[in-house]
């Protein structure tokens, strides 16, 4: 189409050049995002080989309920992500505005449990640093399970935050008409990062929570 | 012995001399390439100047021929050179079955050697040539890194693990030693000096040694005054497996893995008792951490060592990644 | 002879990207590429000049075997910050966000980068991560070394760690940024008919850097992150006594910035690529080879890391693999090295100030280079990892090499970015300074090293005086040789001779828009129908 879009950047030919330009930006932002994450995988695989009975036991100590609802309560994010950039794809407006609010208050749920969790933690003495207490004869590996624990777990909350924020933009440029079929980028960006951080924590979760559970 | 605007370091022992081989070898090879690409590049540039404005050079876009050589040409060079380094290195790593064991402590800022024979010294370490010398070695604090430039060797000393290095000087002389491991404000003070004698010097030396006797006597007191000997009784009846004859042996833990009862084992032991409790036995060893000093624990490790048939010593290396290695309480790379 | 001067043109009334507003928020809020690449190239020159005053020092202090300038832990911070200053703050922005910045677009026929708004964000970014780590240099300093081996770092050092910890990790984005906006408009921005093999080779190594900035840059920066929280909060990551291991440290630390010394070194390639081709008026010899070997350094450079852990208790047949690849990675190197000089080969050479740099680069990457070849062997590195050995050899592949590409594109391209030209003797002179200082400087510290000289060492033994005041002579006459051009660049935005669109007479889309372009660098979207460096094809003029 030879009309240029008013969302179209100057330094742009075509609304579909802004657009592939935009999708191959945020995958290889995503390549980054995988590449900060890995860094802390890469620790707490060197440290679970070395401790597997510390961090088995400090396994234990999650809740693997609270862990599995959190897991669907975000995947069930994605499908109303997904939705939503659907809505966004054939110009329902409707659709795209309250499947966003949808996953915002998802997010929120899962940042909810999560703040019950470390709650939790604090009051058992499982924070690392000074009150940090564990029965058994290796607190120290232990301590470093719950170190990583909240490392990686507070990462993972902290680009939910982010993702929330982005969401939250997204519902007020909505409601206000700034997308149509034409010009839905943002959308589908921001799904995609929301989907990103979706499969970290489907990573998260069996490393931290699911494995060795019941060996000794 | 340093002359006043030395140029080449001295060579004070055999592998020294092959890592000097080795040295040469690339000087040649760098020499020549630089030479080839400084002397094509002077003579390109002159002779092919712009004589004018309007001159139309040749439309050479490249040459499949060239390149295969100019890419052949240094894999095979790169491959020797690998080669070379990697025999070199397998013969620094690998200490020969004889070696006198000296351990060495290293904190900030100074090294303390001690001798099998109890003697013990600070940043000096006195050597009888051609007498071949391993040395296992600790940090207190921070990584260090004890390193004999007349020796050409060089290795890290890591707070929580055993690291070793060997040499065998063949030359008489004092030669520096130096920590090459930034460590902090002294680090460039934590030197001191390898000083090479004649076996008969050196037999003087040692005889002014310590009257606390041998290394392994003072670990015979600690582990008396730690009270080690009421769990690894002599008789078998105690609740710790015996101590005698088991350096160097393999031994099967409670989870079926096998592991050698080197240094590191036995400091892990000491430090982590239920880490990798002997198969038998219960985990019920208490730990010595904070109670005993790096130094108290190779004194320990010695003695441990003369409890055997005489001669008993090991050939396992620090830095070994085999699964029944159990030299590091950290992770294994 | 040199001085000769373009066609005189009439004062400039014709609109470009610098007088286009000279307002301080039209800068500070710019998206124009270019605008954004002098940012970055203000910001990086005060760094340098920062990094280079504690070179200045550390020279000072070494001049005499005693400690006896400054006190040993100051020292200490001398030389960690001389180190991240370089690094982090000089080296890795320089090529990419100066000469990057200004020339990918342009050399593929866009009006901009595909993110102009991240590209701004890219330098704020870069410009707090450098406040917060200079503020930790005015609180005090930090003594780590610019490596943070851990556990001094993290226990032991009494210095700024977490703040400049934190203020690196910030600057870590602006590459991460830089490259990401890089990739996405090579591959979607360029003009039509400007193919892969049509590209010039500035943008093939902007192209691999990118692929290693995007990659390695967030390693260092959850390193950081885990540091950070050691340091604060004792989590035991690093910490033996609490169950950690501090080699895992280097490793997570090398993972980057092994890589990184190749975010240092591509894009210079890519700069000399340019002016080699330019001054000899030829295609580039092996053209393919040399964008090839571009990628192929890119990807081997995160396959080596190890290299640098020869001696730290790592596994002997780790180490075995680590020397094996590290011989590997300096193949690509070498076949660049040779196609460079084969394209000089019934060349049409000329001699000015960026050819300079570019011969100086050649001859000192070579050097630099087959040091490394000493490093990769195993066996010899255990006697020199560690000593002025190792110092030697990266100065000579980022000193030798990355600041003289750097030097050299900023020469090349200053007409095209200023619209003035500088003037020719001084920088001939300059680059010859630069040439011999350097030599003096480094040399030296090969014996040094050999001899077994460790680094970062205040004090040292008497003999090796002779040798260390060889260096900080040559040091000085570097300094100088950094000083000249200083001057008379910035004597040139005034008084400099105009600058024509194509005073080199060189190809690439960037000499077919006026000197200094305008914002958006192409009234009309070129069409590319030659292959580069279309020298041969047909005369280019200097228009």
């Amino acid at each position: 189409m030879s009309e240029t879009h008013s969302a179209l950047a100057h330094h742009f030919d075509t609304i579909e050049q802004q657009r592939e330009a935009a999708t191959l930006g945020m995958w290889v932002f995503l390549v980054t995002e995988i590449m900060f994450f890995g860094g802390m995988f890469t620790a707490y695989v060197a440290y679970r080989a070395a401790y597997p009975g510390a961090f088995a036991a400090g396994s234990r100590h999650l809740d693997i309920a609270l862990g599995a609802i959190n897991t669907a309560v975000l995947i069930a994010s994605s499908l109303t992500m997904a939705l939503a950039v659907y809505g966004s794809q054939v110009g329902n407006r409707k659709m795209l505005v309250w499947f966003l609010i949808a996953t915002i208050l998802l997010g929120l749920v899962f940042l909810g449990i999560k703040t019950v969790e470390y709650h939790d933690k604090f009051e058992h003495h499982l924070v690392p640093g000074h009150s940090f207490s564990f029965p058994g004869s290796k607190p120290m590996n232990a301590q470093l399970f719950f170190s990583l624990y909240f490392a990686m777990t507070g990462m993972h909350a902290l680009h939910m935050i982010i993702g929330i924020g982005l969401l939250t933009v997204l519902v007020v440029q909505a409601s206000r008409g700034r997308f149509s079929p034409e010009y839905h980028s943002p959308v589908e960006m921001t799904g995609l990062y929301w989907h990103f951080v979706d499969i970290v924590w489907i990573f998260l979760f069996p490393l931290l929570y699911l494995i060795d559970r019941h060996t000794h | 012995m340093f002359s006043s605007f030395p140029l080449f370091p001295e060579a004070a022992s055999k592998v020294a001399r092959q890592v000097d081989h080795l040295y040469f070898f690339l000087i040649a090879v760098t020499v020549f390439f630089s030479l080839l690409i400084g002397c094509l590049v002077i003579f390109f540039a002159i002779k092919y100047r712009r004589r004018s404005e309007v001159e139309l050079p040749e439309p050479i876009t490249g040459s499949i021929k060239l390149e295969t050589l100019w890419t052949a040409v240094p894999l095979v060079l790169v491959m020797v050179m690998f080669v070379w380094g990697a025999s070199v290195y397998f013969t620094i790593s690998r200490p020969p079955d004889d070696a006198m064991q000296i351990y060495v402590v290293g904190k900030q800022w100074m090294w303390k050697l001690q001798h099998p024979g109890g003697q013990r010294e600070i940043n000096e370490l006195h050597l009888a040539l051609n007498r071949a010398v391993k040395l296992t070695m600790a940090s207190e604090d921070v990584i260090h890194s004890f390193y004999v430039p007349a020796f050409r060797v060089k290795a890290d000393v890591v707070p929580g693990r055993y690291t070793s290095t060997w040499f065998k000087p063949d030359k008489v002389g004092t030669y520096h030693l130096f920590c090459a491991e930034y460590c902090g404000t002294k680090h460039s003070g934590m030197i001191g000096q390898v000083i090479v004698m004649e076996p008969a010097q050196y037999q003087i030396w040692l005889s002014g040694g310590s009257s606390e006797g041998p290394l392994s006597a003072r670990g015979e007191k600690l582990f008396q005054s730690l009270a080690c000997n009421t769990c690894h009784r002599a008789d078998g009846k105690g609740r710790g497996p015996v101590l005698a004859g088991i350096f160097g042996k393999p031994v099967s833990l409670q989870t079926g893995q096998k592991v050698i009862v080197d240094e590191a084992y036995i400091r892990e032991s000491i430090l982590n008792p239920t880490a990798k409790v002997v198969e038998g036995y219960q985990p019920v060893m208490p730990t010595f951490q904070g109670l005993i000093s790096e130094e108290g624990l190779m004194q320990i490790i010695a003695y441990i060592q003369s409890l055997g048939l005489p001669g008993a010593t090991i050939n396992a290396q620090p830095g070994d990644s085999q699964p029944v290695t159990s030299e590091r309480q950290g992770p294994r790379k | 002879m040199s001085t000769r001067t373009a066609p005189i043109v009439p004062v400039e009334t014709r609109e470009h990207y610098l007088n286009v507003d000279y307002g301080v928020k039209s800068w500070l809020l710019t998206t124009d590429h270019k605008r954004i690449a002098i940012l970055y190239l203000a910001s990086i020159t005060l760094f340098f000049f920062v990094g280079g005053f504690f070179a200045v020092l550390i020279r000072l202090e070494l001049l005499t075997p005693q400690g006896d300038l400054f006190q040993a832990e100051t020292y200490n911070k001398l030389f960690t910050m001389h180190g991240v200053m370089m690094i982090f703050f000089f080296l890795i922005p320089s090529v990419p966000a100066v000469l990057g910045n200004f020339l990918v677009p342009m050399m593929i026929g866009a009006r901009d980068l595909a993110f102009p708004r991240i590209n701004l964000l890219s330098w704020y970014v870069y410009m707090i991560g450098a406040t917060l780590t200079f503020a930790a240099v005015v609180a005090g300093g930090v003594d780590t070394g610019w490596t943070f081996y851990t556990p001094y770092s993290s226990t032991y050092s009494n210095g700024n760690v977490i703040l400049a910890g934190v203020g690196i990790f910030i600057t870590g984005f602006s590459s991460i940024l830089t490259g990401l906006n890089f990739i996405v408009t090579i591959h979607k921005m360029r003009a039509p008919g400007l193919t892969w093999f049509r590209l010039p080779l500035f943008i093939w190594a902007h192209y691999a850097t990118s692929i290693i900035m995007i990659l390695g840059t967030p390693v260092i920066a959850i390193t950081l992150v885990l540091l950070v929280l050691e340091r604060g909060f004792h989590i035991g990551i690093f910490d033996p006594a609490l169950g950690g291991d501090p080699v895992l440290f280097q490793h997570l630390f090398w993972f980057y910035s092994h890589p990184a010394v190749y975010i240092m070194i591509l894009p210079g390639m890519g700069v000399i690529s340019e002016l080699i081709s330019c001054f000899s008026r030829k295609y580039v010899f092996g053209y393919h080879f040399v964008a090839f070997s571009s990628l192929a350094i890119a990807v081997i450079s995160f396959l080596v890391w190890g290299h640098h852990m020869f001696v730290s208790s790592q596994s002997v047949y780790a180490g075995m693999i680590f020397s094996i690849l590290s011989f590997l990675v300096a193949v690509p190197s070498a076949i660049k090295v040779f196609n460079w000089t084969a394209t000089l080969y019934k060349g049409s050479i000329s001699y000015q100030a960026p050819m300079l740099y570019a011969f100086g680069f050649i001859g000192l990457f070579t050097i630099g280079g087959l040091t490394g070849m000493f490093l990769a062997a195993i066996g010899l590195d255990v006697h020199v990892h560690d000593t002025y050995f190792i110092v030697a050899h990266f100065h000579y592949i980022m000193v030798g090499g990355a600041v003289m590409a750097y030097l050299g594109g900023i020469h090349f391209w200053w007409p095209k970015m200023t619209g003035r030209m500088y003037p020719e003797g001084w920088a001939r002179f300059s680059a010859l300074v630069v040439f011999i200082g350097f030599h003096l400087t480094f040399f030296p510290q090969f014996i040094l090293g050999y001899l077994g000289m460790p680094r970062r060492y205040h004090a040292y033994p008497e003999e090796f005086q002779v040798l260390n005041v060889m260096s900080s002579a040559g040091a000085s006459i570097l300094g100088v040789g950094y000083l000249i051009p200083m001057i008379y660049l910035i004597w040139s935005l005034k008084y400099g001779p105009i600058a024509s669109a194509n005073p080199w007479g060189a190809t690439g889309l960037e000499w077919q828009t006026p000197s200094p372009p305008p914002t958006v660098n192409f009234t009309e979207t070129p069409i590319v129908t030659e292959e580069p460096y279309h020298y041969s094809i047909r005369e280019i003029k200097v228009v």
